[in-house]
């Protein structure tokens, strides 16, 4: 049994603790907005911040969560950033099968949490571990700048 | 009048025509299931007493947007608000066929091209019934009151919102030949609507196929066979038994699944199983081998496919010869296959992201040896489709544990696994000839293809007597440029490993041949291959269209950046036309860079030109990551591949700047699910010969090939 800190709540996982955050997020508490994408932390369709930092869930087991605050795409509208991202990926519609946009978004506003005017380069940093098969790459990079412009204003 | 576009391949799914769904005795009884607090016209939409428009939708969502696109076409008949208009995903039955297949199934590129009439039919059939009841209400004459956004109103100005009319409408006569509007009547037809499943997917609430929970379900992970066809001769479970959550061990013909509380548990009780493996026939198998299978049947004759004048006799002043080759690739959907199937004592109910509800409540039924009426099909989101989710190879597997287990079971396949579950695109090579006269003309063009049939493979079809799989020679037996000595041949070879459709089918390596062909012989004949297209498409007015909107609005001819170079190609495909200029560097280490791609798109009437837009760029971005990255190879009968280390993706780095023009047109709508896809490929590897004056013959790009 661990107490895992999630979008603010504490909540029991009956989980060992080498299990990945995404598998105590997806099959044991219900949150099934994180995606399991790959396993091998390749893809970024599981990305939740830890601390607010971004990371892959699928390889980050439940023990290194102990203690410190897991956010999740079910949150994202809670915070000023997560709110202006996801209304920049509505504003440009950008899913398209929409499966890894959980891990877009997050990553999206990891980046902007930490960096307000990120340049393409930046975006490539900050993006280039989410992959999209769908391709919507470039509909993410201008949601990207218009969540940017909306939080600087 | 026009009607669909129907590939002669797709003909052997008997298509029921454009028959408008509710005629059908499914649709009749769906519609009477209506509550009265609803008005339900028909299979497709009811309009609740609030005014809301439900569009019920059979085909699959995967993306491509078909959740937005048909509910506008119902919507532009009903004259519909579309701020009131929801969308919701189909059961299984008769009405939701999709009339291209005659089957209820998403692919082909057909849904918009086959329920063009039948969906607006649909909406202007309630629309009249709408009308009717608000004229009687009003005691008028019908033709008095128009409808817009969802009202009737009538010529002194009276109005009554749908919702009104919901009752009344429901007593109405359906109108058999309800009258459609014309082309310039159309306000949601033709606009840049937002997507309606865009919301539920930014917020992580919309559900995929692996995102459902039943109450007592177990999670199945599944060891393959290493090597196609296979077997497990023993299995030790002792190990995976004592993973703790894990609950059973079943064998089945697919492989020896592990069942358990959770994929993580699973996952590891199936990576604890101790097994023999018997390798069957194809232990040896290896790309080497297939390579050399598919080159040597090239240099025998084969099934003629096309045959016109006699190109034995026109051999031409100049000839040249050439053989391209393409390898297996995988579809690696985002999310990876899965089913959750619950077989109770009435019945089987399973929830999957599925390209083939239709046929797989008759495999499953088979499988649960129940009536198909007791199989209920879920169609849940699907993360990624690109053809993979229409075969029943997780459905059927998870069926079959639930069967043995009791219980509802979840089937996840791993990354690794969905990667190395075959049901490829195939293989394939072709060898091609051809003669140009003194001035650079082709006189003569053969191409002879060599790969393994996906309709064998595919199980609901067979090699026509011809003994051509259309799926294969598709894109070289139709180059429409205007050679008169032409043939091509096709034969059939089988490696042993399961083939399948794959985003755009032969098309995505056929494109690739003879398009790169085609530009060998512009570049022999010493002619722009932009012009060289051009001068032999005179009969062929939609090619030479995109052809000449793509090369305007790319700057064909006009100065470049130093060391980018362009390349360009035009295809058809499920009936929409597509051509693709490529601006391309290739640095000293041989990588090459696409920096933008410019894509003129016919596809004839437009239902959202921004979806159609963002569906040629997705083809792109899946054409680009295959020509740059795609390779699926054996050694010693396994699949070397199994994660996005080893299978990469293109990713937002190398992303190059996309844009799409639409050509103007009154054709029939086509699809744009696959189109964009055929193009990318040969237009870049024609960049990379104008940079390194090296021809690409082989995908994926060699960067080794192209050092300085």
């Amino acid at each position: 049994m661990v107490t895992l800190n999630v979008n603010g709540k504490q909540l029991q996982a009956d989980v060992d603790a080498d299990t990945p955050i995404l598998w105590a997020l997806r099959d044991t508490l219900g949150m099934t907005g994180t995606k399991f994408g790959c396993g091998m932390a390749l893809c970024g369709a599981c990305t939740v911040h830890l601390d607010g930092a971004p990371i892959r869930s699928c390889m980050t087991p439940v023990s290194a969560a102990e203690g410190r605050k897991i956010t999740t795409i079910e949150s994202m509208s809670a915070s000023r950033v997560g709110k202006a991202v996801q209304a920049a990926w509505v504003k440009h519609d950008v899913p398209q099968c929409g499966y890894c946009q959980s891990g877009q978004i997050m990553s999206a506003a990891a980046l902007l949490a930490s960096n307000a005017k990120p340049t393409d380069r930046d975006i490539d940093a900050a993006m280039s571990g989410n992959v999209c098969r769908c391709g919507t790459y470039n509909q993410i990079r201008a949601a990207i700048k218009d969540a940017a412009a909306t939080l600087s204003a | 009048m026009r009607t669909a576009f129907k590939p002669s391949r797709r003909n052997f799914l008997k298509t029921s025509g454009l028959v408008i769904g509710f005629a059908l005795p499914g649709a009749q009884r769906l519609a009477e299931a209506a509550t009265p607090a609803e008005f339900k016209p028909n299979a497709y939409l009811r309009v609740g007493a609030d005014d809301r428009v439900t569009v019920v939708v059979g085909l699959s969502e995967m993306g491509q947007g078909v959740h937005t696109a048909i509910p506008q076409l119902v919507a532009e008949e009903l004259d519909a608000d579309w701020t009131r208009v929801r969308v919701e995903q189909a059961p299984v039955d008769e009405a939701y066929k999709n009339p291209i297949f005659g089957i209820q199934a998403t692919g082909g590129s057909t849904s918009v091209n086959g329920n063009w009439g039948p969906m607006r039919k649909a909406g202007a059939a309630a629309r009249e019934m709408l009308v009717a009841a608000a004229a009687q209400t009003w005691k008028v004459d019908a033709s008095e009151c128009r409808t817009e956004k969802g009202a009737v109103v009538h010529k002194s100005g009276k109005k009554l919102s749908y919702g009104k009319l919901v009752a009344a409408a429901s007593k109405q006569p359906v109108p058999k030949e309800p009258k459609l509007k014309d082309a310039s009547e159309f306000k949601i037809i033709g606009q840049n609507l937002r997507r309606l499943d865009t919301p539920q997917k930014v917020n992580g609430s919309g559900k995929y196929g692996l995102d459902v929970r039943l109450p007592g379900m177990l999670t199945a992970v599944l060891a393959q066979p290493p090597v196609p066809g296979g077997k497990a001769v023993s299995v030790d479970d002792s190990k995976a038994k004592q993973v703790k959550g894990v609950r059973q061990v079943i064998q089945i013909p697919q492989g020896v699944a592990v069942l358990a509380d959770g994929y993580w548990q699973a996952k590891k009780g199936r990576d604890a199983l101790q097994i023999q493996w018997d390798k069957g026939a194809n232990a040896g198998l290896s790309s080497e081998g297939v390579t050399k299978m598919l080159t040597e049947a090239t240099q025998q004759e084969g099934k003629v496919a096309r045959n016109e004048g006699s190109v034995g006799s026109a051999s031409g002043a100049k000839t040249l010869e050439a053989v391209y080759e393409a390898p297996y690739l995988a579809h690696a959907c985002m999310e990876p296959m899965n089913a959750t199937a619950w077989v109770k004592k009435d019945g089987i109910e399973i929830w999957a992201g599925t390209q083939s509800q239709g046929p797989n409540q008759g495999i499953l039924s088979h499988v649960g040896s129940v009536d198909p009426k007791q199989v209920k099909v879920n169609t849940m989101l699907l993360g990624g489709g690109f053809g993979r989710r229409f075969a029943p190879d997780f459905t059927i597997a998870a069926t079959v544990l639930s069967k043995m287990a009791g219980k509802p079971v979840k089937l996840v396949y791993s990354r690794e696994d969905d990667m190395r579950a075959y049901f490829y695109r195939p293989a394939s090579v072709t060898r091609f000839a051809a003669g140009l006269d003194e001035s650079g003309k082709p006189v003569s063009f053969t191409a002879r293809v060599a790969s393994p049939s996906i309709m064998e493979a595919s199980g609901f079809m067979k090699l026509p007597p011809d003994g051509v799989d259309s799926f294969a020679v598709e894109g070289v037996k139709d180059v429409p440029y205007d050679i008169p000595n032409l043939r091509v041949e096709y034969s059939r070879q089988e490696p042993g490993v399961q083939v399948w459709f794959w985003r755009s089918v032969g098309h995505s390596q056929n494109i690739f041949f003879s398009e790169s062909f085609i530009d060998e012989l512009a570049n022999a004949a010493g002619k722009d291959p932009f012009e060289f297209r051009r001068s032999l498409l005179g009969k062929q007015p939609r090619y030479k269209g995109v052809l000449e909107l793509a090369a305007e609005r790319a700057g064909w001819g006009k100065p470049l950046p130093q060391g980018v170079h362009r390349g360009i190609a035009v295809a058809q495909s499920f009936g929409s036309y597509v051509a693709e200029v490529a601006e391309v560097s290739v640095d000293k280490d041989g990588r090459p860079k696409v920096h933008r791609v410019v894509a003129a798109v016919d596809c004839g009437e437009v239902v959202n030109p921004e979806i159609v837009k963002r569906q040629c760029e997705s083809a792109i971005v899946f054409g680009l990551t295959a020509a740059l990255y795609g390779k699926i190879t054996f050694k010693d009968g396994q699949v070397e591949q199994g994660n996005f280390d080893t299978y990469p993706m293109l990713r937002m780095s190398e992303m190059p700047k996309v844009e799409v023009y639409i050509v103007k047109s009154k054709e029939h709508a086509t699809g744009m699910g696959e189109p964009g896809l055929p193009a990318l490929a040969p237009a870049v590897t024609a960049a990379i010969y104008k940079a390194t004056g090296k021809r690409i013959r082989k995908l994926p790009i060699n960067p080794e090939a192209l050092k300085a």
